[in-house]
């Protein structure tokens, strides 16, 4: 089997479950980030995972056809400068850079604190996009048996 | 209020240069250039409406202790006036030059996060904030060093990434140490508390600064990176790391720290003068022999990077004024120096100054600003290296300490020897005969950003004039030896 094709059957069914599952708690880590312990950059680390899980079991070749990575980079600009739009707000409306100007609503509710959770949705998008294509960037240069770069 | 967009627009350019231009260098080109330019305004803008007053500009709204903050004072606008006209001629330069890499839109944003990095660590008040904006400026730099994709270029890039990641431990462990003493992270705070706290505490905490932020400015026994990472780097790269990311990294945060957070404390003002003599003297010796032209520049660097020490370490007035003045000085002809070693990469293909000669008549923009930054960097009147060396030299006799003058003299001497050396290989001399006759075409803007740094380099000679210098430098001194006046101005007291 060619290493752009992926592991075995098993590693392979065994991914397609979870890989959602550890997705969903990325999402949930990024959610509760202004609650509980773990926040943007935690979550979006897990999601990132995530999708390295399935590059690693399923292979070069389907993650091409399953992410387009171009949209990738541009979702991870995109974030960096949403996230500086929203300070740039906070400096229009409110005080300062990255002021918080929303309500902060009340205390442990889900949809509290300000800008804080959007931030935290922000920096996971980056994390997860900026790291998966790293990763990706090193994948597709790989060395052949003959130690030649292809 | 200023001070956050000088780190905002560049960073807002390099996501947008990304998400728009994807691929067409157009966009990139425009989108960066006018980021510099409007960075420039707004630097000279803020220096200008400075002088000696201190503004503080709070984050997010909350008060100084709890928040990140940034300070505008006489040093920091000064320092931010070189980064951004060091960075618009370099980008000028950059148009034309950068066309022979493939992807200059990525070479575009890199360059604006180098930016949006030095502006950061030159305009923070807080030291962990300050740490956070040097990796951002370091990692576009290992990332721009690499950029051509050859072989020699990266191992430049990952010896750079080593040693910087070697001297970035180090300071992590100094702001630890500092943080756990002091439990704050803001700069004016730390000086307050730091003078009622064991004095061995400076001690320790300053020699861990000084060897970390020592690897960054490049002194000897710092430097062994140097000469290749700047080297391998595109001339216009080449250009801001000597001209301006040494010295922002490293120079200015050794004088913020040391003087404005540490009170000037006098056994490190004779280590700066002890590794500052090494660094002028054993730099421009090492210079000496070298036939590879950016690699004879690059160690020209660490020794004018000594002379700038070696002012700040004699810690009177004028010493400061020369080392401050050296700096500005010392941005603008090494910057010249590598345009014009990169023009004569571009045209004839080599670095090795054995294979060039009989250049003068080819290239005539090149050679004659090459010959006036040459003469600049020699200390030859009237061009501004000669003020601000013979500034240090008056400075270093004042303060009783006469053999620093005499190194200082003949440091200037081998300098000149070196770029006669230089000029006479590359410019004058006999025509190589086996070089290729058709030269490389050296653009308009390219010319005119030698020029205008050629011009710069007489025109700033003026800055000794004393109506000139109350105006300009003067101010930058009182900021760095008022040894309680940063802490005065930051807390509002």
């Amino acid at each position: 089997m060619k290493p752009s094709e992926g592991m075995t059957l098993i590693v392979k069914t065994v991914t397609r479950i979870s890989v959602w599952l550890i997705i969903l708690y990325g999402i949930y880590i990024i959610l509760h980030g202004h609650l509980s312990p773990g926040g943007g950059f935690a979550g979006g680390v897990i999601i990132a995972l995530a999708l390295l899980n399935v590059l690693l079991a399923y292979g070069r070749g389907f993650i091409t056809r399953w992410l387009n990575i171009g949209f990738l980079h541009d979702l991870e600009s995109s974030s960096a400068a949403i996230f500086l739009a929203i300070g740039i707000l906070g400096m229009a409306v409110g005080g300062g850079f990255l002021a918080n100007f929303i309500s902060h609503g009340k205390l442990f509710n889900l949809l509290s604190s300000g800008t804080i959770p959007l931030l935290n949705i922000v920096i996971g998008l980056k994390v997860c996009t900026g790291l998966f294509v790293v990763v990706w960037t090193l994948a597709i240069f790989h060395l052949s048996d003959k130690g030649e770069k292809q | 209020m200023i001070l956050p967009f000088l780190i905002i627009i560049p960073l807002l350019a390099a996501f947008l240069i990304t998400l728009i231009s994807g691929g067409r260098d157009s966009w990139a080109i425009v989108f960066s250039i006018l980021a510099v330019i409007s960075l420039l305004a707004l630097s000279v803008f803020s220096f200008l409406s400075t002088g000696s007053q201190t503004f503080i500009y709070e984050m997010s709204g909350w008060k100084i202790p709890l928040t990140i903050c940034l300070v505008q004072d006489a040093l920091s606008t000064f320092m931010l006036v070189i980064v951004n006209l060091i960075a618009l001629t370099s980008l000028m330069f950059s148009v034309s030059y950068i066309r022979q890499y493939s992807a200059p839109w990525k070479y575009y944003a890199l360059f604006m996060l180098l930016i949006a990095g030095m502006n950061g660590v030159i305009a923070t008040g807080d030291i962990f904030n300050l740490f956070v904006f040097m990796e951002i400026a370091l990692f576009s730099a290992y990332a721009l060093v690499a950029f051509g994709g050859k072989a020699e270029e990266y191992e430049a890039s990952f010896k750079y990434a080593v040693m910087g990641s070697v001297s970035s431990t180090l300071i992590l462990l100094g702001i630890g140490i500092l943080y756990s003493a002091t439990s704050t992270l803001t700069m004016a705070k730390i000086a307050e508390i730091l003078p009622t706290l064991d004095v061995k505490l400076t001690y320790w905490v300053g020699a861990i600064f000084l060897a970390g932020f020592g690897l960054k400015a490049a002194i000897i026994p710092f430097h062994a990176w140097l000469p290749d990472a700047h080297s391998s780097a595109p001339a216009p790269i080449s250009a801001m790391l000597s001209g301006v990311f040494i010295k922002s990294l490293g120079v200015y945060v050794l004088i913020r720290l040391f003087f404005n957070v540490f009170g000037g404390v006098a056994v490190f003002n004779e280590v700066f003068l002890v590794i500052g003599a090494i660094s002028m003297i054993i730099g421009v010796f090492l210079a000496l022999g070298q036939w590879d032209i950016k690699r004879l520049l690059a160690y020209h660097s660490i020794s004018q990077i000594g002379y700038i020490i070696i002012g700040i370490g004699l810690a009177t007035n004028l010493g400061i004024l020369g080392g401050v003045f050296h700096l500005f000085n010392h941005a603008i002809f090494k910057a010249l120096l590598f345009y014009n070693a990169g023009v004569l990469e571009m045209t004839t293909g080599t670095r090795d100054l054995r294979q060039m000669g009989g250049l003068a008549k080819k290239l005539p923009t090149t050679s004659f600003t090459s010959m006036i930054a040459s003469l600049s960097i020699a200390g030859l009147p009237p061009f501004n290296g000669f003020f601000s060396k013979l500034i240090i030299f008056i400075a270093a006799i004042q303060a009783g300490r006469p053999v620093y003058a005499f190194l200082a003299g003949l440091g200037s001497l081998l300098t000149l020897a070196s770029f006669m050396k230089m000029q006479r290989y590359a410019f004058y001399g006999k025509e190589n005969k086996d070089a290729d006759k058709t030269l490389a075409k050296v653009s308009t803007a390219m010319k005119w950003a030698m020029i205008s740094l050629a011009v710069l380099c007489l025109l700033t000679s003026l800055m000794v004039i004393p109506g000139i210098r109350e105006l300009t430098l003067d101010p930058v001194v009182a900021v760095i030896m008022n040894k309680t006046g940063y802490i005065a101005e930051v807390l509002g007291r």
